[in-house]
């Protein structure tokens, strides 16, 4: 179909959809280039609707990546809406970009972003509404070669039937060696048979020896009797048995030309990286391990970006992103020259991911972000012993001083996250939670009387791939439910407002984050039977995913309520983060025996980072980077400051699970 | 959105009100009222056009939109008051506008007007569409059609289950060929006035004609005299 068929299409259906400004483009700073030229054409999806999909950074590095390029062009396209997608079928509408019109088959690649799971389906959707086979098996020469990356990847088992290519880490620099690839096979692409796999096949091997591209196609699986891996194999051996993902030493400017909807998205805003990485080394985190090292941006390459931005977009408020902003080393000159640059211009700034502590108050004030009356703390875990297994150890007074300062500097509500089912948990570890929750609201109480709320926002831990936590289990949907009830019945004071996610939602997640590429099977199912916008809350599409996995013989309690042997090779072994396994282990006793690491940037403990990346730390000089230098052999991986023992009490010993049924 | 009954910033700097019309095309046209208040609160502050604010706890822009367009429909003659601070070139804002404006919307004209007249809602009293149709359309019972509306005393209709009656909002309705003499084409003024507005898809409706084989252009905003 011609892009004046289909905008033809869409004059007579957009007016029958809620939001019809989601699918008719036009935004401003969107690029548009000529499609006479001989460019690769690179459609970038983010498989989830427009509203959330369009604010998201990822994709718009990959966007002016790509279209920086004299030889390659980039478009979008996001997951129409459940109304939308009916009147697509129905008018044998194709799913288009936003930008020409031109239908996604018609690109020479399509790259996912897939930040978390439950995106899964969404992506085999815009597979079949783009007319391209759902599986890469089934894909022939002329259909576009489908690419995907984005947090989720690290494991990228589950999704292998369906992707021919994932690239695993950072995406800045291994897009051009992928839009290489494709450009000197593009030629052929064209003269291509209709159904041969050949040039297909040729492009993936290429792609295959990139570093950190991974084409499952190429591996096999070998699993012992009790279902468990014994050995993932590539086909050939100048394919490597380890993918080891990309990382850029020093991070290239932001983005600043901002995609501005014409509609109100989830963020309108502009939002800047000031950091990528984080080194507190919390044991649930995901993120915390993967975006390893950790690499700042210089305050005045933020503020002149941001400056940039305003320019180019006209937005009125300015997120400053990372996973710790308290940690970021020039953190009180960057909010300082931030709220100096744009004190009169109406603009509201958000800093989120401070530390508790009363510093954190300062900083916020500084930059008045009153927008939202909240202000967000994140101890996610209640008793001391908890925060210890976790390794985010803070104590209870720092936190209520922290509350105090809070409610007195004009903030009305404090919301607190916290989540359920970590390891070893107890039903006291629980409790503390609702106590925690008073107590705050009885510090906001003195200060601010009756106006003071508490919104505890408690969700539930998921063991996720290459944290240190990998080897536990999950709770099961009784135990969720259980401590769930507790808290609502501990939380019934009208000033405080508990929300958390449907345990099946949570099985959900364990089971698409822990799965091995015998899933692809139930997610194929599980979509053919109508299962889609996964992460939203609908009751039908649990009776769905549990009919799959039924179909398909397996078990999910395997993958998600098993604990895991010591020795046991996980489906996402061959994929490296560059943080070693073993320190992964360590850190996972240290747990057990409640010892605290402390923040890697004052010592380092060598997870692996260092050796893997080390030409590349040499070949990009500066102190960007922040691993310190290492001090020679023979430490202790596990110490603490001294300031920090002192602020250890002596805690009960773990003994592993309790039983509290 | 207008900020009716809020406290203006007065300031000592020499403000403006400027009265700007512009075209909707295009994707736009897919946008609403709105969402449109949000695209000239940023196209100005990428052009660097400071606008007044209220006071208070969320200061907003002053920004007024003549009567809604609905959305789908194409235009050539919407208006917006901006409140400016300052008193700058009129050419220099034009121009520095026009770059700002998303694609689809067209800066036709550019003029000051009295800071202290009335709310740009309240002036307009009808408003003037031009509707293609498909060329299928039989143009002798479309006529027919047209003319016994136009005799009508009373056209009763229920919207959003209320009844209303959409006769005296018709001030003009008649069918002819479009300039190519290939497609008949629908002109109307209806009346465009705060809590007598009438709605061409209404019309539309009583002619038979499906909404979504038309092509609407509001043409024409016609002010109280
Ligand atoms: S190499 Fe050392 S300092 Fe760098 S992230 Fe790993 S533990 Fe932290």
């Amino acid at each position: 179909m011609t892009p004046e068929e289909i905008e033809m299409k869409l004059n007579k259906i957009l007016l029958n959809v809620t939001k019809p400004g989601r699918y008719s483009g036009g935004e401003m700073n969107i690029t548009i280039k000529d499609w006479s030229q001989d460019a690769v054409r690179i459609a970038l999806v983010f498989p989830d609707i427009y509203d959330i999909g369009i604010s998201n950074i990822g994709l718009k590095i990959l966007y002016d990546q790509i279209n920086n390029r004299t030889d390659a062009l980039a478009e979008r396209a996001y997951a129409p809406w459940r109304d939308m997608e009916e009147l697509m079928r129905s008018h044998d509408l194709p799913l288009y970009s936003l930008e020409t019109y031109h239908p996604l088959g018609t690109f020479d690649m399509i790259g996912f972003s897939i930040p978390y799971e439950t995106l899964y389906t969404n992506t085999l959707n815009i597979l079949d509404l783009a007319g391209i086979p759902i599986r890469s098996k089934d894909r022939q020469d002329v259909d576009p070669i489908i690419i995907a990356g984005g947090h989720s990847t690290t494991n990228p088992e589950p999704m292998s039937a369906f992707i021919d290519a994932f690239v695993i880490g950072e995406g800045e620099e291994v897009i051009h060696d992928l839009v290489n690839v494709m450009k000197k096979w593009k030629s052929l692409r064209s003269s291509a048979d209709k159904d041969s796999r050949k040039i297909r096949e040729g492009i993936l091997r290429e792609m295959a020896k990139i570093d950190g591209v991974y084409v499952p196609s190429f591996y096999s699986v070998d699993y012992f009797p009790d279902g468990t891996i014994e050995k993932v194999t590539p086909d050939s051996a100048d394919l490597p048995k380890i993918i080891t993902k990309r990382m850029v030493a020093k991070l290239p400017p932001p983005p600043t030309s901002f995609i501005v909807p014409n509609i109100e998205a989830v963020h309108n805003r502009i939002s800047i990286e000031i950091m990528r990485g984080c080194t507190r080394g919390c044991r649930f985190c995901h993120a915390g391990i993967i975006n390893r090292p950790v690499r700042e941006r210089p305050v005045a390459e933020i503020v002149e970006a941001a400056e940039a931005a305003i320019k180019s977009t006209g937005y009125e408020e300015l997120a400053l992103l990372s996973l710790s902003s308290s940690d970021y080393t020039h953190i009180t000159d960057l909010v300082q020259a931030v709220s100096d640059h744009f004190a009169e211009k109406h603009l509201s700034i958000s800093l989120p991911s401070l530390r508790i502590e009363t510093v954190s108050v300062d900083l916020m004030d500084k930059l008045r972000d009153r927008r939202g009356t909240g202000f967000t703390l994140a101890p996610e875990a209640a008793t001391e012993r908890m925060r210890k297994i976790i390794n985010k150890f803070i104590p209870d007074e720092q936190l209520l001083e922290t509350c105090r300062e809070i409610y007195s500097r004009g903030w009305t509500t404090i919301k607190l996250y916290f989540m359920i089912g970590h390891p070893s948990e107890t039903l006291e570890d629980v409790q503390a939670i609702a106590d925690l929750c008073k107590k705050v609201l009885a510090e906001g109480r003195k200060v601010i009387g009756f106006k003071a709320k508490v919104h505890a926002g408690v969700s539930t831990f998921v063991p996720k791939p290459h944290t240190p936590f990998q080897w536990v289990s999950c709770d099961s949907v009784e135990q969720i439910t259980f401590k769930q009830n507790l808290l609502k019945r501990e939380l019934r004071d009208k000033n405080i407002k508990l929300s958390w996610n449907p345990p099946e939602d949570t099985m959900l997640e364990a089971l698409l984050s822990r799965g091995d590429r015998r899933l692809s099977e139930v997610i194929y199912l599980a979509w053919r039977n109508g299962a889609k916008f996964d992460a939203w809350q609908e009751e039908r599409k649990y009776t769905i995913w549990n009919d799959a996995i039924r179909e398909t013989g397996l078990d999910s309690d395997f993958y998600t309520h098993r604990q895991r042997r010591i020795d046991e090779i996980f489906p996402w072994d061959h994929i490296s983060t560059a943080v070693k396994k073993s320190f992964l282990f360590k850190d996972l006793k240290s747990s057990l025996e409640g010892q605290i690491r402390i923040d890697c940037r004052q010592q380092c403990f060598a997870c692996g980072i260092l050796p893997t990346f080390n030409d590349l730390r040499r070949q990009n000089p500066g102190d960007y980077w922040k691993c310190p230098p290492v001090i020679g052999p023979g430490r202790k991986s596990v110490t603490r400051s001294d300031e920090e023992y002192s602020r250890i009490k002596a805690g009960e010993s773990v003994k592993g699970s309790e039983d509290y049924s | 959105m207008s900020g009716w009954g809020m406290v203006w910033r007065e300031t000592e700097n020499e403000t403006m009100r400027i009265r700007i019309k512009f075209s909707k095309s295009g994707g736009l046209r897919f946008i609403g009222h709105l969402d449109l208040h949000k695209i000239w609160e940023r196209s100005t502050r990428r052009a660097d056009i400071p606008l007044l604010y209220s006071q208070g706890f969320h200061p907003q822009p002053k920004i007024q939109i003549a009567c809604a367009l609905p959305l789908g429909f194409a235009s050539n003659c919407e208006l917006v008051d901006l409140w400016v601070d300052g008193t700058p070139d009129l050419f220099i804002l034009k121009d520095s506008l026009s770059k700002a404006v998303p694609p689809g919307l067209k800066i036709l004209d550019v003029e000051n007007v009295d800071e202290k007249g009335p709310p740009l809602q309240t002036q307009v009293q009808s408003a003037e569409y031009k509707i293609s149709l498909d060329q299928k359309t039989d143009i002798d019972s479309l006529r027919q059609k047209v003319e016994e509306c136009n005799k009508a005393e009373k056209i009763l209709r229920e919207r959003r289950g209320k009844p209303y009656d959409l006769r005296p909002l018709i001030e003009l309705l008649e069918v002819n060929l479009d300039d190519l003499k290939e497609k008949p084409q629908i002109h109307m003024i209806l009346a465009s006035r705060e809590g007598a507005t009438g709605r061409p898809e209404e019309v539309l409706d009583f002619l038979g004609i499906p909404f979504d084989e038309t092509y609407i252009e509001r043409i024409h905003l016609i002010f109280k005299t």
